[in-house]
């Protein structure tokens, strides 16, 4: 299933996110990419370098935005001057999709700049869900939500978090970023298998795949974005495409970030995964597994 | 103190979240926990802002497990809450924490944020308000408040410049038949003026310059809050300096000016004519010295129609 409603219909393969490190590489070998993920906020400007750059970027690759700080879980309306600034850039980048993060971070204007959990609660997930649909109608564009890694929970919660990430896309019909690597995390810090996780969601409402690295503490794992990809978190993907489909899917790295090549040669190692789960998708291999 | 912008959390979390208005009231609890400023170790206020303990406040809605307290968890965004603000800050105003030095600029920014928590959705507006704070509160910078608050604004306008509005800019045909004594030029958005007792352009740059070199030269692989540079570059005399921050070719630049080119441009910006802002110059500016001025800030495109 690599193309559905949640991501217009597209087949977008593997992307990188585009980061500031690698602008002048990219503008002057113009490496061979699928596609760039590009954080909204950056672009959210009214000119100078950034716009420029992006504009450049524009000519030669395909971009889709993913956003930090629209907080569909906060209790606060959106934020109409916020959307649209946020719509002249998706006229601008034309992104087929647009993503942003399944949390909170918000409160009366006061803004935390983190991506943080929700209380898993029937009421919060109305809340957020209308507010996803808000934010779609008013961007003319399908809209894909993202797990968080987290590593707190609240007492209030009615239900598990993949249970209220299927209530919120369910009624507000979005798509779900599903983040491999976030899933990994959170499971760690609250102790539940992450393969139930991945059975637990809406299947067909994927629209695009995060993958990335992570750090372990003591006590607990932090969603660093520093590291290469680490392997519980590929098998979980390989887990996720046999699910899903073969789904966008791009590589997140925003810390110690290497070479665009090193970046580029981490992102390509989920060919592995898609070549099994193509196979497996095949219509000959699914006659064998039937018989 | 209350931070501005924040309201009054309720004293006791919600039980349950039944309505829009209790995941208001828990997300309130949960951000004033975390705009409370880090002790000295960096961990979590022990103390709620009413007194009680954190960690009974903590309980009331974070869940604990075998690894970890309600206020643990707590911890770890409060930490990653202050480090990212923190960390921002630093990028944007190398200048102020050089001339500061590493105990005094961190104190300053942990003040500067536990006052002024962000109010936008980009962290490119963070230190917006700093130069404000600095004059507000000088218990901080003194005795170099006047300085540093001078730092703080053209630090601010050099991010003004960097991804400001750009409107179109007015040619020399735009400008060819109108009477001088009717003509009103605005300034481009990105641009900012500045008269300053110091010359902040030259002390900036020297600082970038040794940021530079120290980066390029070490390896040191940053945790937590970024150590602060040590004062190496002498901080600036004093020196009556006018300067112009703005891009061109998109890229930023600091341009000195004379005191009645500064006039004029003021004069620009607050909407007087063209006539009247000339006048402003004074009798010292000669007039093919004010036409060279004009003309090469036509060349740089610093006008627009106000």
């Amino acid at each position: 299933m690599p193309a559905n409603r949640f991501n217009a219909f597209t087949d977008y393969g593997i992307g990188l996110g585009l980061r500031v490190p690698h602008y002048a590489h990219i503008l002057e070998k113009k490496p061979t990419c699928d596609w760039f993920e590009i954080i909204s906020e950056n672009f959210m400007v009214d000119g100078g370098r950034p716009l420029h750059v992006l504009d450049q970027i524009l000519e030669q690759y395909r971009v889709v935005q993913h956003g930090v700080s629209m907080y569909f879980g906060s209790a606060d309306k959106p934020d109409r001057t916020h959307l649209r600034k946020l719509k002249s850039l998706v006229k601008r980048t034309k992104t087929p999709w647009l993503s942003d993060h399944l949390c909170w971070g918000s409160v009366d204007g006061t803004y935390t700049h983190d991506l943080l959990p929700m209380p898993y609660t029937f009421a919060a997930a109305k809340r957020t869900a209308e507010k996803i649909r808000y934010v779609r109608d008013f961007l003319e564009v399908p809209i894909c939500v993202e797990n968080v890694s987290s590593y707190a929970e609240f007492h209030q919660s009615e239900m598990t978090e993949w249970e209220f990430l299927s209530e919120v896309v369910e009624r507000a019909d979005c798509g779900i970023l599903l983040d491999v690597n976030n899933i990994y995390v959170s499971s760690k810090n609250h102790e539940f298998n992450p393969y139930d996780y991945l059975n637990g969601v809406p299947h067909d409402r994927v629209g695009q795949i995060h993958v990335a690295g992570h750090t372990k503490f003591e006590k607990y794992i932090l969603d660093t974005h520093d590291h290469p990809v680490l392997d519980p978190v590929w098998k979980l993907y390989a887990h996720a495409i046999q699910k899903a489909g073969v789904t966008a899917t791009l590589l997140e790295w925003d810390d110690k970030i290497p070479s665009f090549d090193e970046v580029h040669d981490e992102a390509m190692k989920a060919n592995r995964f898609i070549a099994g789960a193509r196979e497996a998708q095949s219509p000959k291999k699914r006659a064998v597994a039937k018989a | 103190m209350t931070p501005v912008g924040l309201k009054a959390p309720p004293r006791h979390a919600p039980k349950r979240l039944a309505t829009e208005a209790d995941l208001r009231a828990l997300q309130r609890m949960m951000l004033r926990a975390l705009v409370e400023p880090l002790t000295d170790d960096d961990d979590l206020a022990p103390r709620w802002h009413d007194g009680r303990p954190m960690a009974e406040v903590a309980a009331e809605f974070i869940k604990p497990n075998d690894r970890l307290s309600s206020v643990d968890r707590l911890q770890i965004y409060a930490r990653c809450y202050w480090y990212r603000l923190i960390d921002c800050v630093y990028d944007d105003t190398p200048g102020l924490r050089a001339m500061l030095g590493e105990k005094k600029f961190s104190a300053l920014v942990r003040a500067y944020l536990a006052k002024y928590p962000s109010r936008s959705f980009t962290l490119r507006n963070l230190s917006s308000r700093l130069a404000q704070f600095i004059r507000e509160e000088p218990r901080w910078t003194k005795p170099d408040t006047a300085l540093a608050h001078a730092i703080a604004c053209f630090e601010w306008a050099q991010t003004v410049a960097f991804d400001g509005e750009a409107r179109p800019v007015l040619t020399p045909d735009d400008l060819a038949d109108a009477p001088p004594a009717k003509l009103r030029l605005a300034l481009q958005p990105y641009l900012t003026l500045f008269a300053l007792d110091w010359p902040v352009d030259d002390y900036v740059i020297a600082v970038k310059q040794r940021e530079t070199l120290r980066s390029e030269a070490s390896n040191v692989i940053e945790r937590g809050p970024r150590a602060v540079s040590r004062k190496v570059v002498p901080r600036p005399r004093r020196k009556k300096t006018f300067i112009v921050v703005h891009r061109y070719n998109l890229k930023l630049y600091y341009k000195r000016i004379e005191a009645p080119a500064f006039k004029i441009l003021t004069a620009l910006a607050a909407g007087r004519t063209l006539a009247d802002s000339v006048e402003a110059a004074g009798r010292n500016a000669k007039p093919e010295q004010v036409r060279e001025w004009f003309a090469t800030w036509m060349e740089l495109g610093w006008f627009c129609k106000p």
